[in-house]
């Protein structure tokens, strides 16, 4: 009868220039399930974020476009607003306060309260807390969710799996409730606690709240939503029903299907074996936090440019931390016939690997110093480089200088000198230093982690083509992990996808997007066995 | 940072999960967790013996002195619990104190009338103060303590120059004898004698012990009015603002996401620990008759940390029972270390040496600690 | 995942100068103004340049070390080195022990400069380990850590089986004073050595070269690899790590450094000042040598030599000028009050400046 719910037109985000979201549209009716897919960084937390007023929106320049509840203009400008109108939100990280009970966390800064004499005169910050009424509501929520705990338990004592439900629990004591945003719910719980989250929320569904779920778990998505948006780079790319998707299409569309121009390259494998790896990786175990590894077996081919791909969260960016010596790790590497030690990140650039991080900012730059100090130090530090001999082992400025001014030149860095802070440069040349930075090891085996991520379109082309020509001029082997397997696609010699920690396969770059697609799902020898 | 929030979050779980199950690893709780009161007790039972001081004097002093000094020890228990650490500021509301004693003894104001006059005008400076501080402690989150501490001493440049440059000369003053000789700067002993006991003396009652001369005097007004403050504590908790400071003291981030106005929040705590301290230390001098217009104050946030974590508090949490504790053991070794030094080795100095190295060692201690203790968390 | 600011890699001239005001901060303009009003007012009134110029000289120099203490403990990241009395007190042990063995002179200064560095250099070692383990709250637990020495040193000083009749209590058995006059022993012997006056104004050469030396010192250290990685791992961890550089070694040596200059510096304090100061002397010292490096434009992160020169001249200058100034202006010891408010009101405007990348807790 009356139109949807919420509708958002056209939204529109950025962040300094750089353009988050797109043009974002979105509708989602009375009852429905909503969900959103996509990879980090395609936006999904972003608008979820604008339409429940978060701070980090106002603070960085607000948003465009419309957002409409119940037909009504509702721009919500804070957390405040936004559960004013009866949105409510889960949010992927635990907001629960673990000194409190589960009741005070329920009613957390809407706890009832009785006049007191000193609330008179002081105000109503100083009225009792009603701890009766507090526990009768909180009761009332739990039920509704089936959930027998105690509300007088402190939520430290609880496991993990109830924390979700405890979340809901708060959203729901909300009288106002129309609309609830969960962001991950599933991320943290095995499998039977996720089921039993997804059955609440069908229920929840039923009773007539929308629900809008983002999440990644692509199977899900097809179990319990009534429609799917798939958001890739701040773009809507498509909005279905369940029955039109298969998991493998949805990881297809998630991760892109178009093909930039391929550069030029003159390098084709056809054979997907590796004659003589100069790098072979054997039963890899890395525990990077969000990103493990359960062993991977892989060769790398001298002189080849490997690409790593796979979703977010499977651990294609543990590869090479794990190797680098970032985290710990279990495992034999062995680099032109010499094992490598793990966990030692002075052996690993000894041997002549050398990282380009994707953290650049928080692993692989010194701010506060001169572009010169960022390029020379790794080199000088475990390869003794740049310094003068005698007992005293002095900085030698001259080779320093010169080797500073010949990367400046080579890679192009935009500066006003080698003397400048990093921090003063832009994405795309503060990734030059670090990858000067690399280069000044003279490395065998180049390792670079998500080369364009935060760079703007014009400075990415050029990242892309510099390694392309370390590799075809130089000679320099590199294994390029990114997110973006267009920019796989475009560049690579072969293409391998991490899934759920293990490698699941390797392909070349022109194969087709469906077996891509399927492989990034982990579905593709399930949909080759059901083809054959 | 979602990943390691969870992975926070189920590590804190695991540790509080496995820590109770047994009575007998009950009781090892409860005794590793009060490890630092129990030491206290032991050593103030130690000093006790060696100092040859009498029981009923020794009870007479503590009584004297906890009734004197509670209020300041408690002030700090608010701003611990919103999270903001030990709040070496309260000398700030110590001035305040003073300045209000500085007021009432130029209009040569009296008992308990005089009292109360100091009190009254403590309160809106301690305010005024307080809202400064707070507000400096928000523009250094997680640094709140150091910049309490130097805080603390920027403040008491400022109050100096004040006092020794401003009164007499900018802020009149009509007691000469309140002036030192040039007739400008106040003289580095304030008489008080007109207020003395103010306080203690609208109810003292004496009980005499046979065979000792000194009776011990309880002053029934002065530990009512630290019941009453104890219990606004408690009330305080249980109220919307006591829910906010606790919340803010968890997660600064948490809170705001819930609508809680940290900032704020953050400010009034300190607040009303700034008031607190300035209502104590007018309770303090009104016991001592007299202000040492430089020093007084000087000393007021080093002891009154020393005192609580002495109780076992920590920088996170601290209850009215651990302060109250805390002042007792503290000024029980101030009364017995000096003479137990000098009946022990020879020397009262080394008592004093001693007690003072014992304050700032359980200062550091709890804080290294604690630093220790967030870092595994972190983990 | 919002990124960095487009910032345009050229700057315009408006834009630097703006970049400088920003980067030499408030503060530090309104310190230096404050001391160029100041000598002003001392013409103006007519005071004795003359002295004024040579005390400022000799207390520039006099305090120079204890500033430059500072600089190893922020550039390993660890913040100002509030534990300084720690450093202090090894070196009022070195020279304490320089009397006791009856030296003077050069021979005597030396001595107590050599076993001062050592003795500091492993006090500072073991409080390296500890602030290993505070990481984060350095700068409180420091504080206190100091405060504890002092007082516990006080007990030391009181009880140290010490002979020599120039330092004990005159009618007890042990114990050393807490003064101790050093005129005859090491008193100027720096000053002394080779100083010349020009214009009236007394430069005390010796002390202004062992300075000189400190600064080339750290300077040339500054530029070592063993340097280069201190400075790397307090600007970065992550990224120091990552290099393969063991971040906890390197702030132990930060520390040692430290405190062994500070041993070094008190030192040099007393046979210029004439005097030892012991028990509870050293208690505040630290706040002076941290707001003296704040004002010469280091951060809580990042300390040079340059900041340490410019922060004792500026700091001491203000001392040495206000005393005469304020004395005719407006009272005595308003010098004394004045240097509070200065020293710590530097530091708290350090700490509350917003570190870029700093902590976001």
């Amino acid at each position: 009868m009356t139109g949807p719910r919420l509708e958002m037109k056209n939204i529109r985000k950025d962040y300094f220039g750089n353009m988050v979201l797109k043009g974002i549209n979105i509708a989602v009716e009375p009852g429905e399930i909503h969900a959103i897919v996509g990879e980090n960084g395609a936006g999904k937390s972003t608008l979820m974020n604008i339409l429940f007023g978060m701070p980090v929106i106002h603070s960085t320049g607000g948003f465009k476009g419309k957002i409409l509840f119940n037909g009504k203009p509702a721009p919500s400008l804070s957390p405040e607003d936004a559960m004013a109108l009866g949105i409510g939100m889960v949010h992927q990280e635990f907001m629960l306060l673990p000194g409190f009970t589960v009741m005070e966390n329920i009613k957390l800064n809407r706890e009832p309260t009785i006049p007191n004499i000193w609330s008179r005169f002081l105000g109503d910050k100083m009225k009792t807390l009603d701890i009766q009424k507090m526990r009768k509501d909180a009761r009332a929520s739990l039920e509704k969710l089936d959930l027998g705990i105690d509300e007088m338990l402190k939520v430290s004592g609880l496991p993990v799996g109830f924390m979700q439900f405890i979340e809901i629990a708060r959203e729901l004591d909300k009288d106002n409730l129309q609309l609830l945003v969960l962001d991950e719910p599933t991320a943290v719980l095995t499998e039977s606690d996720a089921d039993t989250l997804l059955g609440t929320v069908k229920s929840l569904s039923k009773q007539g709240i929308s629900i809008l779920f983002i999440t990644h778990r692509l199977d899900e998505v097809l179990k319990i939503s009534d429609k799917i948006t798939v958001l890739r780079d701040g773009e809507q790319i498509a909005t279905m029903k369940p029955e039109e998707a298969t998991v493998g299409k949805l990881a297809e569309l998630m991760v892109g299907r178009k093909i930039q121009a391929i550069m030029g390259k003159e390098k084709c494998e056809t054979d997907m074996e590796c004659p003589e790896p100069i790098l072979s990786i054997r039963n890899l175990h890395v525990e990077m936090p969000g990103e493990e590894l359960h062993g991977v077996d892989l060769d790398v081919a001298s002189g080849e440019i490997l690409g790593i791909g796979g979703l977010a969260g499977h651990g294609k960016i543990g590869i090479a931390n794990g190797i680098m010596g970032l985290y710990p790790s279990t495992g034999e590497i062995v680099l032109n016939g010499k094992p490598v030690p793990l966990n030692n990140p002075i052996a690993a650039l000894n041997s002549g690997m050398a990282f380009v991080s994707e953290d650049r900012r928080g692993i692989g730059l010194l701010l506060e110093d001169s572009i010169e100090m960022n390029i020379i130090v790794q080199a000088m530090q475990s390869q003794g480089k740049f310094l003068k001999k005698g007992i005293i082992q002095l900085m030698d400025f001259a080779t320093s200088r010169r080797h500073t001014e010949k990367m400046i030149k080579d890679l192009d860095i935009r500066c006003t000198g080698p003397d400048q802070l990093t921090r003063r440069l832009s994405g795309g040349n503060q990734q030059k230093v670090c990858i000067a930075k690399a280069l000044t090891l003279e490395p065998r085996v180049l390792f670079v982690s998500e080369p364009t991520r935060g760079i703007d379109v014009g400075a990415k082309r050029l990242v892309l083509n510099l390694l392309v020509e370390l590799n075809r001029k130089a000679g320099v082997t590199i294994v390029m992990t990114s997110s973006e397997l267009a920019e796989l696609r475009s560049v690579c010699d072969r293409i391998a996808i991490i899934y759920k920690g293990r490698l699941e396969g390797i392909l070349p770059p022109d194969d087709s997007n469906e077996r891509f697609g399927l492989m990034m799902a982990g579905a593709l020898t399930h949909h080759m066995k059901e083809v054959s | 940072m979602t990943a390691d929030n969870r992975d926070q979050s189920k590590k804190l779980m695991l540790q509080e999960a496995e820590e109770i199950t047994y009575k007998e690893r009950i009781w090892k709780y409860y005794l590793r967790k009060n490890v630092v009161p129990i030491f206290f007790v032991v050593l103030c039972v130690f000093g006790g013996y060696y100092s040859g001081l009498s029981l009923p004097f020794l009870i007479n002093e503590i009584i004297t002195r906890m009734a004197r000094n509670s209020f300041l020890v408690i002030s700090l228990i608010i701003p611990i619990l919103a999270g903001m650490g030990l709040n070496f500021g309260i000398v700030l509301g110590a001035m305040a104190g003073q300045f209000g004693y500085i007021a009432t003894a130029n209009f040569q104001m009296a008992g308990f009338s005089g009292f109360a006059v100091t009190t009254l005008i403590s309160i809106p400076l301690s305010i005024l103060f307080g809202w400064l501080t707070g507000k400096l402690f928000n523009q250094a989150k997680g640094k709140e303590m150091i910049t309490g501490i130097i805080l603390g001493f920027f403040a008491n440049g400022i109050y100096q120059l004040i006092c020794l440059y401003f009164m007499g000369n900018f802020i009149p003053i009509r007691i000469p004898t309140m002036l030192l000789s040039t007739g400008i700067g106040l003289r580095n002993t304030l008489d008080i004698k007109s207020m003395h006991y103010a306080l203690d003396n609208l109810w003292k009652i004496r009980i005499n012990i046979p065979g000792f001369i000194f009776p011990i005097i309880i002053p029934v007004f002065t530990l009512l009015a630290v019941a009453v403050l104890c219990l606004a504590i408690h009330f305080l908790i249980r109220t919307k603002l006591g829910q906010e400071f606790r919340a803010v003291g968890q997660n600064r981030h948490i809170a705001e996401v819930a609508g809680i106005k940290v900032d704020r929040t953050r400010v009034i705590a300190i607040i009303f620990s700034t008031v607190l301290a300035g209502i104590g230390q007018v309770i303090f001098l009104q016991n001592l008759g007299n202000i040492n217009t430089y020093g007084s104050h000087v000393q007021v946030g080093t002891f009154a940390v020393a005192a609580i974590l002495i109780g076992g508090a920590s920088v996170s949490k601290a209850t009215i029972g651990q302060a109250l504790l805390g002042t007792l053991l503290f000024h029980t070794l101030f009364i017995v270390s000096p003479l137990a030094g000098k009946n022990l080795i020879g020397d009262a100095m080394i008592g004093e040496y001693f007690r003072v190295f014992v304050t700032y060692g359980v200062i550091g201690l709890a804080l290294a600690l604690h630093a220790w203790q967030a870092r595994q968390k972190r983990r | 995942m919002p990124e960095d600011s487009l910032v345009p890699e050229k700057t315009t001239m408006k834009e630097r100068i703006l970049d400088f005001y920003r980067d030499f901060g408030v503060a530090r303009l309104i310190i230096f103004a404050f001391l160029l009003f100041l000598l002003a007012s001392a013409l103006f009134l007519k005071l004795p340049m003359e002295q004024i110029l040579s005390s400022v000289l000799t207390r520039f120099g006099m305090n120079g070390i204890l500033v430059l203490a500072m600089i190893p403990s922020i550039q390993s990241g660890a913040g100002p080195n509030f534990a300084l009395p720690l450093g202090i007190t090894c070196g009022i042990v070195a020279a304490t022990l320089s009397i006791e063995l009856d030296m003077a002179g050069f021979s005597g200064l030396f001595f107590s400069i050599g076993v001062a560095a050592i003795l500091g250099a492993i006090t500072g070692f073991f409080y390296g380990i500890l602030l290993n383990k505070v990481k984060g709250q350095e700068m409180t637990v420091g504080t206190y850590f100091g405060f504890s020495i002092v007082s516990l040193m006080c007990i030391f000083w009181f009880l140290a089986p010490y002979k020599s009749p120039e330092m004990i209590w005159p009618y007890g058995g042990s114990g050393l004073r807490v003064t101790i006059a050093i005129q005859d022993r090491l008193g100027k012997v720096l000053d002394n050595f080779l100083s010349f006056d020009i214009f009236g104004v007394t430069v005390p050469t010796g002390l202004l070269l062992i300075l000189a030396f400190f600064c080339l010192a750290l300077w040339i250290f500054s530029r070592t690899k063993t340097g280069i990685a201190l400075s790397t791992v307090g600007s970065n961890p992550r990224f120091a790590e990552s290099s393969g550089l063991n971040v906890n070694r390197y702030r132990i040596i930060g520390s040692s450094i430290s405190h062994a200059l500070g041993a070094v510096g008190i030192v040099v304090y007393a046979q210029s000042f004439g005097f030892i100061q012991l028990y509870m002397a050293p208690l505040f010292m630290a706040f002076f040598a941290v707001a003296s490096i704040l004002i010469g434009g280091a951060s809580l992160k990042r300390a040079t030599v340059t900041h340490a020169i410019i922060g004792t001249f500026l700091f001491q200058s203000i001392l040495v000028v206000s005393m005469p100034v304020a004395n005719v202006v407006v009272a005595d010891n308003i010098a004394d009050v004045i240097r509070i408010i200065i020293s710590n009101g530097i530091i708290l405007y350090a700490l509350t400046r917003r570190e870029i990348g700093g902590d976001v807790s």
